[in-house]
């Protein structure tokens, strides 16, 4: 249980400070679909019967330097490179945890998370990765933020914009790969984007949003999992259903401030 | 003076599609103040992307400085306006903000800001008038505000060279007589050389010392009051 508190406050604190940059570049489905291509990595963990967790980190990253590739080299418009990944991931991983015969009790808890299953191992992977993942947005805040506001801009400018969007991307696959065990595969997603829709209602600046989006991310996390214990229910709802209820909280403020 | 931008019998289409640009040359002496204006899908724009590097010519050769565009070596040099619709950030953004994503590339890229470059951002806001508005939100401005806290943001890097895309669009005539104004001052005072892409001119036709039309090549180049009266609204040039 205490396992899962930490590794559920690294997660907590990345997802949505990851998540950021998904949402203002309009991408906010782009972790639903990584995160799809990481049920196909869990599957052929299953297979190979080597740990899940590292196959779908593999799958993961595979999964999201594949949509920016498409993307970027307009291989695919605009969702469409999502949209072939996102298939190609769920397809695959129902084809392979078939085969591997896992269609199981395990499964479900890669699915919707589980505090029970959080090893040390797992707590020291999340963390050295969640650690490695913050110092990468905070080294890059300034060119990230600086795509984002303007990317054209920031390409005249000279910023590395195509590395920039894979570091991205690799980002938000690492985000998936590191939460799943706690949030799960269907909802890891939720968590790097509502915090962040949340914040943009009350937030001032783009600072505070991130500053507020963390803050949400984490409270709900520990809330989502306080609930999960004492209810006995699967962590990755109660999570994603405190991030809703911090958005509900938002947009009242917000509509009473504005009314 | 040296040149800052040098087209030289530019051809340019994209992939195989008929040419959107035929023999185009231009020469532009550092601190010239240029408009080019045209009808929409005259190639305007494919001109200034040519000029930005950010297309390559199919055949011919377009320089930056001295140095081909496309792998111009001083990019913070480059000051640059996006057109409105690319401009759309969603997340709250204060003007200080959106002014120091237009240092970053003259700044270290990693880790936080120096005093010189914190400088230049304050500097940028006050020339365009929004030192009262540093912290406030994009959203909470008017549209003439938010195009001059981007004017800002194209200033911020100190660049030789200023381009502005369809720089009026979505601003009430009042703002666009402003916004020319201001552009007139930075030209004196900054010395800078700038590019006013448009399909409309309008204010800013009193302040440019050369006028560019364009319409699949240059059917016009000269001083604005030299323009034939035929052209003089390019957004219905009869060429």
């Amino acid at each position: 249980m205490r396992l899962a508190f930490a590794s559920g406050a690294v997660v907590g604190i990345l997802a949505p400070a990851v998540g950021f940059f998904l949402v203002q570049r309009r991408e906010s489905l782009i972790g639903d679909g990584i995160g799809h291509v990481a049920f196909a990595g869990v599957a052929l963990g299953y297979l190979l019967d080597v740990s899940p967790v590292a196959t779908a980190l593999a799958a993961a990253v595979t999964g999201a330097v594949a949509i920016e590739v498409l993307r970027a080299r307009r291989l695919a418009a605009g969702d469409q490179a999502l949209a072939l990944v996102f298939y190609t991931g769920i397809a695959s991983g129902v084809v392979l945890i078939s085969v591997a015969g896992a269609l199981n009790v395990d499964l479900f808890s890669f699915l919707f998370g589980s505090i029970l299953t959080t090893t040390r191992t797992d707590l020291a992977v999340v963390a050295t990765l969640g650690a490695a993942g913050l110092a990468t947005v905070t080294l890059l805040y300034r060119p990230l933020a600086a795509a984002v506001i303007d990317e054209e801009g920031a390409r005249v400018a000279g910023l590395p914009i195509a590395r920039l969007n894979l570091v991205v991307a690799v980002l938000a696959a690492v985000t998936v790969g590191v939460s799943m065990r706690i949030v799960g595969i269907l909802l890891i997603a939720a968590l790097m984007v509502i915090p962040v829709i949340a914040a943009t209602r009350v937030a001032w600046s783009m600072a505070s949003t991130i500053a507020l989006a963390v803050t949400i991310g984490l409270s709900s996390v520990l809330v989502g999992l306080t609930v999960s214990y004492y209810a006995d229910l699967p962590p990755g709802g109660t999570i994603v259903l405190a991030a809703v209820g911090a958005f509900v909280l938002t947009s009242a403020i917000d509509l009473v401030r504005s009314g | 003076m040296p040149l800052a931008v040098e087209l030289s019998d530019v051809t340019f289409a994209y992939g195989r599609a008929r040419p959107v640009l035929e023999h185009v040359s231009l020469a532009v002496s550092q601190g010239e103040f240029l408009a080019i204006a045209g009808p929409n899908g005259g190639g305007k724009t494919t001109l200034m992307r040519l000029v930005l590097g950010l297309e390559r010519p199919s055949t011919g050769e377009a320089r930056l400085f001295g140095e081909p565009a496309h792998a111009f070596s001083r990019r913070a040099d480059l000051g640059y306006l996006a057109q409105r619709s690319q401009l759309t950030v969603d997340a709250p953004t204060t003007v200080r903000e959106v002014v120091a994503a237009g240092r970053v590339a003259r700044a270290r890229l990693l880790g936080p800001l120096r005093s010189n470059d914190r400088d230049a951002i304050a500097a940028a806001i006050e020339r365009v008038g929004l030192a009262d508005h540093a912290g406030t939100p994009l959203s909470r401005l008017s549209g003439g505000e938010q195009q001059r806290a981007f004017i800002a943001k194209a200033l911020a890097s100190e660049p030789s060279l200023l381009v502005l895309d369809e720089p009026t669009t979505g601003v009430d005539v009042e703002s666009q007589d402003a916004l020319a104004a201001l552009l007139e001052r930075l030209h004196k005072t900054l010395e800078v050389t700038i590019l006013y892409v448009s399909h409309e001119f309008g204010a800013v036709e009193r302040f440019v010392d050369r006028l560019v039309l364009v319409r699949g090549g240059i059917v016009f180049d000269g001083p604005p009051a030299e323009l034939p009266d035929l052209w003089h609204d390019p957004s219905h040039a009869h060429a």
